[in-house]
């Protein structure tokens, strides 16, 4: 997995509520067999015209934002479908870094599972990040997951909170599957303790 | 003695393999279902680190996001990337030694109906699948959830998921249901009162008359729209309707054991006493038949009512979601609900494909004809177009001019050729009605099968009571 220490880029807005994985990345796109090359159709039906031509409403389309790896958006970011795509898309795009008020959480879980930083953070807060990413290019973020901090583009540094152990995978790039494969003796025991409870489990 | 638990505790409780300091827990994993559009790259994780299977015992394989629905699918491509999709599942499936359903067998369907049918889901199991509408096993009293890919390759490496506990909703409706009322409209009508985010962060048990009169078919539908009430899982407590389903289905256990295991199960309901962080209390009687207008599930009303205007939100980003989903679906505000016209129907997908839901199509098909462009039937399972078959619904169904399908997700996701054309307007028994969801621009309005069936032959949404 990908590390995140620390990023500084531009922070694109996306006031949003409810952003669902649908739109996130659209079914005709989940039928791939790899993670990867899946940025080019992020956000596909609001960033694209019919015929294939770039919408300029859309603002990762924006000169100013094409090169954004952060996303300030709504809450209940990322409901809808289980789909890992959205967090690949997302990362293969360029995010690393999406801030909102909430987010549903199956989304929530698989971000951290790509190196893809989820921060929650309240309302009001979310309210002025909102104002400084609609500066442009100017909308210069850095994110510093080791120390919980963002800078704005001001100066002003927000904390934030994520889970420690989630944190520690993301900061130190580690295998989620490994770190629990060391646990195998563990799982033995429970499987052998509920096969004598639930042995209909076990046929 | 342990202070009183709810059903959710006892099961989580029951799934600790080791609890972690950051306050995770080591959660161990009973069942898992794998479909041929979130398990591809899970595999390719395994391959690549060397890993296998720790228990393929607890895993079955079955096709369906992709598959088409149309009689010649034995032979039929629509799209080289399905394809390529289905044979990669078939491919895995072999080398990983996995038990598989193919498209062809009587048993393959959409995996939220093919767990139940298999016994495959039980009381009391953790039960995952890559896929958000898992929870609707939870209709069983088991911990269902849908998980991302890389929780699919955890789960089967591993046996167990790393998983923080979730707080407590429940979600008691009691009374009874009007006519015409059905558990759909007491999903939607539930999400219409706690919003699409209401439940995050929860895992929702469903109390109350209401449920416990339900049928286990009724129990799924709503256990299945748990999620877009944002709870991952949704429970119903098992009991003797929940064993009596599950008794003689081809993995549920046998003899003695079903027994043994029936006295587990009873000792899982919540205890008297046990406190839950949130209650949501309805009257069954204040329920009537629901619709969407909108782009979320949230965006519900009784289909008695207009659609909303966005001077009536509650703040700026709800005013702006509003004008959002009325420009999207075309829809002026203050426009009658039943005015709305319709282009075509789709009844099917996880939350309304069973046995049930197709006997009340039929109902309502009965003697009458279809008025829009298309009207599709598919069935959640080959095992539920035998029963229909058997029972002469399709007979019915095709008498009015619909159109009944082979088993499969089909123009719930659009993945498939069954979609909407662009500005398309549909009736729809699924669960989402997302822009884009049932195909680029398509307009979806969630109902009931009974309303879906209506709208079908009216030609626009109807109150299934005044038809
Ligand atoms: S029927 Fe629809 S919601 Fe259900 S599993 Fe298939 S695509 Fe998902």
């Amino acid at each position: 997995m990908d590390k995140f220490t620390k990023i500084r880029a531009v922070a694109a807005p996306l006031p949003i509520i409810n952003v669902d994985t649908d739109m996130i990345i659209p079914q005709n796109f989940l039928r791939t067999i790899e993670r990867t090359g899946l940025g080019k159709h992020a956000f596909h039906n609001i960033r694209y015209h019919d015929d294939g031509t770039e919408r300029e409403d859309f603002v990762l389309n924006r000169p100013a934002y094409r090169n954004a790896q952060i996303l300030i958006a709504g809450e209940n970011f990322g409901c809808g479908s289980s789909r890992e795509h959205a967090p690949w898309a997302l990362m293969d795009f360029g995010i690393r870094c999406v801030i909102a008020p909430s987010f549903a959480d199956i989304f929530h879980g698989n971000c951290f599972k790509n190196g893809l930083l989820p921060i929650m953070l309240p309302q009001e807060i979310i309210d002025d990040l909102m104002k400084d990413a609609q500066n442009g290019a100017n909308a210069v973020f850095t994110i510093d997951l080791e120390n919980f901090e963002i800078t704005r583009p001001d100066g002003e540094v927000v904390k934030f909170e994520i889970d420690t152990f989630r944190q520690h995978c993301l900061v130190n790039g580690l295998d989620e599957i490994g770190l629990t494969m060391e646990k195998d003796e563990k799982i033995s025991e429970f499987e052998a303790k509920q096969k004598a409870q639930q042995p209909w489990l076990y046929n | 003695m342990t202070s009183p638990r709810t059903l959710y505790d006892k099961i989580w409780d029951s799934h600790v393999v080791e609890e972690q300091q950051s306050g995770n827990s080591l959660i161990y994993i009973d069942r898992h279902i794998i479909h041929e559009v979130t398990s591809p790259q899970a595999f390719e994780g395994l391959r690549m680190a060397g890993r296998s299977l720790r228990r393929k015992d607890t895993i079955i394989a079955v096709p369906d996001h992709n598959v088409p629905t149309t009689p010649d699918r034995a032979t039929r491509i629509d799209s080289i990337e399905s394809k390529n999709q289905l044979d990669a599942l078939e491919r895995n499936v072999k080398e990983f030694d996995v038990e598989y359903i193919p498209m062809l067998d009587v048993r393959q369907g959409i995996v939220h109906i093919v767990g139940p049918e298999q016994g495959f889901t039980l009381p009391g199991t953790t039960v995952v699948c890559g896929d958000s509408h898992t929870s609707t096993h939870g209709a069983f009293g088991a911990l269902a959830f849908g998980i991302g890919t890389s929780e699919v390759e955890h789960a089967m490496a591993t046996q167990t998921l790393i998983l923080k506990r979730a707080k407590n909703l429940r979600i008691d409706v009691s009374g009874k249901l009007g006519i015409g009322v059905t558990p759909k409209d007491v999903a939607l009508a539930i999400i219409g009162k706690i919003g699409t985010a209401g439940g995050t962060g929860h895992v929702i048990e469903f109390t109350g008359s209401t449920f416990e009169n339900m049928s286990m078919e009724g129990r799924m539908t709503v256990c299945n729209m748990a999620i877009e009430g944002g709870a991952r899982a949704g429970l119903v407590a098992p009991d003797e309707k929940t064993y009596e389903y599950v008794k003689g289905k081809p993995k549920a256990p046998k003899g003695g054991q079903f027994e043994m295991a029936v006295n587990y199960w009873n000792s899982l309901k919540t205890d008297p006493g046990a406190k839950y962080d949130k209650e949501v209390f309805i009257d069954a009687a204040d329920i009537v038949p629901q619709v969407t207008w909108g782009t979320s599930p949230e965006d519900v009303l009784p289909i008695t009512g207009n659609v909303p205007s966005p001077a009536d939100a509650e703040n700026a980003d709800h005013k702006a979601a509003i004008e959002r989903a009325l420009n999207y679906m075309g829809l002026e505000a203050g426009t009658k609900l039943t005015d709305i016209k319709v282009d075509k129907v789709f009844i099917g997908s996880c939350t309304n494909s069973r046995i049930e839901d197709m006997r009340a199509v039929a109902e309502v098909a009965k003697g009458r004809k279809v008025s829009v462009k298309e009207a599709l039937i598919v069935p959640g399972s080959g095992l539920v177009k035998r029963q229909a078959e058997e029972e002469g619904l399709d007979k019915i169904f095709i008498e009015a001019g619909f159109d009944w399908r082979e088993p499969g997700c089909s123009m719930c996701l659009a993945m498939n050729a069954d979609k909407l054309e662009p500005g398309e307007r549909c009736a729809s028994t699924s669960n989402r009605n997302f822009e884009g969801r049932q195909g680029p621009k398509s307009r979806t309005h969630l109902v009931s099968p009974a309303m879906a069936a209506a709208a079908a032959i009216t030609g626009h949404l109807t109150d299934i009571r005044e038809l």
